[in-house]
């Protein structure tokens, strides 16, 4: 049988990904048994001339990690879907945006000002900003242009299939490659490596009726390790997070961040938080729930911290009227 | 219509039981009022998800109305109107973080004979609408990328 061809790729995002594959351990040699990687910029040294070269659908499987923040992205992102037989939005960034999503709350404008001219550590007297196209005495050069929205790999591209988490969890990452090698893939469009319930149905916490009277953030409170941490005030990203991960967070007694998107069936999984948080607040009057609510902290940034731009609205509006 | 005519299209989330009778109520009663506001009846102002919301707006919206029972103790199912006025302030907070003004977004209560109350809203919100102009937030996302 010939080897399963396989390229990774990574767009907009940290290296978690890579480094979850490599969290493999001891069955990455089954995988290098199993499959020959034809292209992994982090790990190999491959260029994107040589994927240009490649024949049509020659890659059999493309794990490709990291949200669209620039034209580079994009343009390798066409690239490898012309390239690769099954195309795989792997990750949080590639999945819903990931942490570079949040980027969607500013502008480029305003990302560039607070990076080239406003950083405490930055000198710029001259107010220098980076040019895509620059004329040297060598000749031009180019560098990929910054979009003012980050995106996910689906709203530019076909996706065949999604892997979500912040990174995906190794044993999820070997069931996603079993069941590739086994030929037993779900319909396309599906999410993979990831069950149909929340974070909570794997949660070790008990869950009581809620009754909160206080939110707290993670470093106000030393939580009780047997409740619940959404009744002890604690915002938790759980009741509106698809589970896989084996509940990692909470296991250690931190809040699900909800890495791993929204569950099956939630269209935005921001407003799914908003409406979980504010609902169990413990107020029987207006002004008392305005006082309890009015607590949470920057509710975009902790609703949509993984899938700002995969939400109903994608980003802030750029110039507020 | 000419270009530079802009009608408000607003939508209104209202409960079947208080806020849409009073809609009926003025209805029969051939109250008059502008015609922007199209009318989604649910069962209780507490089934309305945020998510209802954010829908509204990022379809075309240039207003929404989320109105019910008066609290405590007009809500049909006794407590509905007491999930919306915890979350609607929260969703308050998150739409003015999105940059929608907060004149775009009214949540309230009218009971079923305060059909007068109703046309009042439905008059003051349009305007308040109009003279915003329109969010167009599709239009808005594709028009800054370049």
């Amino acid at each position: 049988m010939p080897k399963l061809k396989l390229g990774l790729y990574w767009a907009a995002s940290c290296g978690g990904c890579e480094i979850a594959i490599v969290e493999l351990r001891e069955k990455i040699l089954d995988l290098d048994a199993a499959a020959e990687i034809l292209f992994w910029p982090v790990a190999m040294d491959y260029k994107y001339h040589d994927v240009e070269a490649m024949p049509d659908q020659h890659i059999d499987v493309c794990l490709f990690n990291g949200a669209i923040r620039n034209s580079e992205n994009e343009h390798v992102a066409h690239l490898l879907r012309k390239k690769s037989k099954v195309f795989v939005a792997f990750g949080s960034c590639a999945h819903t945006g990931g942490i570079p999503g949040l980027a969607n709350m500013y502008s480029r404008q305003s990302i560039f000002e607070r990076a080239y001219f406003d950083e405490p550590s930055v000198i710029n007297v001259d107010k220098v900003l980076p040019q895509t196209s620059y004329a040297m005495p060598e000749g031009q050069v180019n560098i990929p242009r910054m979009y003012n929205t980050v995106k996910t790999l689906a709203q530019i591209e076909d996706v065949d299939y999604f892997v979500p988490g912040c990174p995906p969890q190794p044993p999820q990452i070997w069931n996603v490659v079993e069941a590739i090698l086994s030929g037993k893939l779900p319909p396309k469009g599906s999410v993979v490596g990831a069950n149909d319930k929340t974070v909570c149905d794997e949660c070790k916490h008990t869950r009581q009726e809620k009754r909160i009277k206080k939110f707290y953030r993670p470093h106000e409170i030393i939580p009780d390790s047997n409740a619940c941490l959404f009744d002890q005030g604690i915002l938790c990203a759980g009741p509106a997070t698809r589970g896989g991960c084996g509940a990692l967070c909470t296991k250690v007694d931190l809040p699900c961040r909800g890495c791993y998107g929204a569950p099956p069936h939630v269209v935005d999984q921001g407003a799914a938080l908003l409406s979980a948080a504010a609902s169990v607040a413990d107020a029987s009057t207006e002004e008392e729930a305005a006082r309890i609510i009015g607590e949470i902290v920057d509710p975009v940034g902790t609703f949509y911290r993984f899938g700002l731009p995969a939400s109903l609205l994608h980003r802030t509006r750029i110039e507020p009227r | 219509m000419s270009e530079n005519h802009f009608e408000p299209r607003i939508v209104g989330f209202l409960c079947n039981w208080c806020t849409y009778t009073a809609a009926d109520t003025a209805g029969v009663n051939r109250m008059k009022m502008p015609p922007n506001v199209d009318i989604i009846r649910v069962m209780c102002s507490g089934r309305i998800d945020p998510e209802f919301v954010l829908k509204a707006f990022a379809l075309g919206a240039d207003g929404v109305i989320v109105s019910g029972c008066h609290p405590p103790g007009d809500c049909h199912y006794s407590n509905g109107n007491f999930k919306t006025f915890r979350r609607m302030p929260l969703l308050e907070t998150v739409l003015a973080q999105y940059g929608i003004e907060k004149e775009r977004f009214h949540w309230g209560w009218i009971s079923g004979a305060e059909a007068n109350k109703w046309t009042q809203l439905v008059h003051d919100f349009t305007e308040q609408v109009r003279t915003l102009g329109p969010l167009d937030w599709q239009h808005e996302l594709a028009s800054k990328e370049d």
